[in-house]
């Protein structure tokens, strides 16, 4: 058996893969709170309630429709990023001319909404997903034996990751978006529907977080509660990327997510709180955060 | 005396004497739990009313001020005063470390700061030995107060904790009503100019949060005693959202929007309980409704209907 640093090989590279899982959903989640960020000035609170109904949503549409786990991956994502943009139109939009605290305190109301109604007609102890019949077993890689499943899962969200970011940052959309967060009333003047735009965005942001969710479907146990578990720890990772940049945000989360895999192998005790461990010390070093531009 | 107008004067007399009468008519732990509430949400209220800082945290100096508290009494046998002043005393020391990090950033940024920061320290309470981890720290003795009044008796423990109540809410509208105060407001207006005028923003708004802290300590040592319980729900980041709706609903930076706001809120919690997460899912609704439609809160509704401050 290989041995690293005193750790057997298999052992160090479980974790570091588990780790990568977790920086996976970091990266997603952080990057739609970004995106959102960037064009509504809100932090979406509810960031974590819609990942988990993305969860359901697969579930739902398995359990009660029949609709297997990959078209799932694309309807899902679709129904909560509607569901977002309904919010986003009745509700949010409302805020905009208010202190950024009051869109706060309003998405994490309506995450108490959700996860309670989720709480009721659902219960707290969780919901199996089975992993798709294509993506079960696992791969002998040499040094470790890898579950096809969360090696799909990593790969996954990388494409989505940097889907999103080239569509930010290559196309001629990406560029009105980016236009739009530096100066919203000069794009308008220009002639582009920018209220569609803050919209279109939050909707995205959301089916983010909603395939997230599907993702997490079939390794988490599909619960109420599995949004609370994640957001907090995504909320030190903003702070620690900072909000100004898209390729910030998916480094960030896939590099705490492996930090975090590491701090299981060699301190576990440590391991829940080694993010906010990191948050503070970049607070001291660098408040804006590693990628951030702006206060 | 403490720079209460003709209005607020009134509103105080009533105040009191509310507290006076009710334990004879409600039951006397439900109210201890309001005043609890109460005190932990005026101390909430000192950094978002008057400084504009919200911090999304403070269940981290709650609950840690209630694990110290009831564990320096259960296994030092100390003396109950003693138990709330160590309760207290964390909070201040928690919230000058925790504090010296948050002010670094405003706005959003400050909130979620404190947010995770207090994650981190639910996840110390969740590992470290002497909170007991999910079974918490329980059958907390509440002992006796300065060695002579038998805190057993629920009347007795109430009139101690109606005491620290009206005691941390004089304190904290002296604090406002101070030089130091007058700075604070001037930084939440307009922080660029208080800096240009020679005030240390930084300085005045950390010593406000370790203020703001140290009264969350004394509320969750309080609570602590009265309940004879500290658990991870004290530290869990409900406790910081329930005191934030709190004190938006009876109205930010009023003198006495908090206390009416723990009132609503602790009398829904008592009587909605049965229900289970209907509870939850009716905070959400209210803040929704609040954030949307009604930002002044009860009392400062109250106080723009009739033309008054309170």
């Amino acid at each position: 058996m290989i041995m690293i640093f005193g750790i057997p090989g298999p052992l160090l590279f479980g974790q570091l893969l588990l780790g990568l899982i977790n920086g996976a959903f970091y990266a997603m989640l952080s990057l739609g709170l970004a995106v959102i960020f960037g064009m509504l000035n809100i932090i979406n609170f509810a960031h974590g309630a819609l990942f988990m109904m993305g969860s359901f949503a697969a579930w739902m549409l398995l359990n009660y429709v029949g609709i297997g786990y990959f078209p799932s991956l694309i309807l899902a994502p679709l129904l909560v990023g509607i569901i977002g943009v309904v919010l986003e139109k009745l509700v949010i939009s409302r805020l905009y001319k208010l202190d950024h605290l009051y869109g706060l305190l309003l998405t994490f109301g309506m995450s108490l909404v959700i996860e309670g109604l989720f709480r009721n007609g659902y219960g707290s102890s969780g919901l199996p997903y089975r992993i798709p019949d294509i993506l079960q077993g696992a791969v002998n890689l040499g040094f470790m034996y890898m579950p096809i499943y969360r090696g799909w899962v990593v790969v996954a969200a990388l494409v989505v990751c940097l889907a999103t970011w080239a569509i930010i940052e290559k196309t001629s959309l990406g560029a009105t978006l980016r236009a739009a967060t530096e100066n919203a009333p000069l794009v308008q003047a220009f002639g582009v529907n920018v209220p569609r735009l803050v919209t279109l965005t939050f909707g995205g942001g959301v089916a983010l977080a909603a395939f997230a969710g599907v993702l997490a479907a079939p390794i988490y146990s599909v619960n109420p509660n599995m949004g609370d578990n994640f957001i907090n720890t995504v909320f030190a990772v903003v702070v620690i990327g900072g909000m100004g940049s898209i390729m910030g945000s998916i480094i960030s989360g896939f590099g705490l997510g492996v930090i975090e895999g590491l701090t299981k192998v060699f301190y576990p005790q440590a391991s829940a709180t080694v993010v906010f461990l990191v948050m503070v010390i970049i607070l001291m070093v660098k408040p804006r955060g590693l990628f951030g531009k702006t206060a | 005396m403490f720079g209460f107008s003709r209005t607020q004067s009134i509103a105080f007399v009533v105040m009191v004497a509310l507290i006076v009468i009710c334990p004879y008519v409600l039951y006397p732990v439900f109210l201890m739990r309001v005043l609890c509430a109460a005190l932990f949400a005026c101390s909430f209220n000192l950094m978002i009313g008057y400084v504009g800082l919200l911090s999304f945290g403070q269940a981290a100096f709650f609950g840690m001020g209630s694990y110290v508290a009831a564990w320096t009494i259960k296994a030092w046998h100390v003396d109950a005063s003693i138990a709330i002043i160590f309760g207290g005393l964390t909070g201040a020391v928690l919230g000058l470390v925790l504090g010296y990090l948050a002010i670094r950033r405003s706005g959003i940024y400050f909130a979620m700061i404190t947010l995770a920061l207090a994650q981190m320290v639910y996840f110390f309470c969740l590992e470290a030995p002497f909170t007991g981890g999910e079974d918490g720290i329980q059958q907390v003795p509440r002992g006796h107060m300065f060695g002579i009044i038998d805190l057993n008796n629920d009347m007795a423990m109430y009139w101690v904790t109606a005491a620290v109540f009206i005691g941390g809410f004089l304190l904290v509208h002296r604090i406002i009503h101070s030089p130091f105060g007058q700075v604070l407001k001037g930084i939440r207006e307009n922080e660029p100019r208080a800096t240009s005028l020679g005030y240390r923003t930084d300085d005045y708004k950390l010593i406000a949060f370790v203020l703001s802290c140290t009264l969350a300590g004394v509320a969750g040592g309080t609570k602590a005693l009265v309940f004879g319980i500290a658990t991870l729900t004290d530290v869990h980041y409900s406790t910081s959202g329930e005191v934030v709706l709190t004190t938006l609903l009876g109205g930010l930076g009023t003198v006495f929007g908090p206390a009416m706001g723990a009132v609503v809120v602790t009398s829904m919690e008592n009587y909605l309980a049965q229900f289970g997460a209907w509870v939850t899912v009716t905070q959400g609704a209210i803040f929704c409704v609040c954030v949307l439609a009604f930002r002044r809160g009860i009392i400062g509704e109250l106080g723009a209907l009739f033309k008054i401050s309170l």
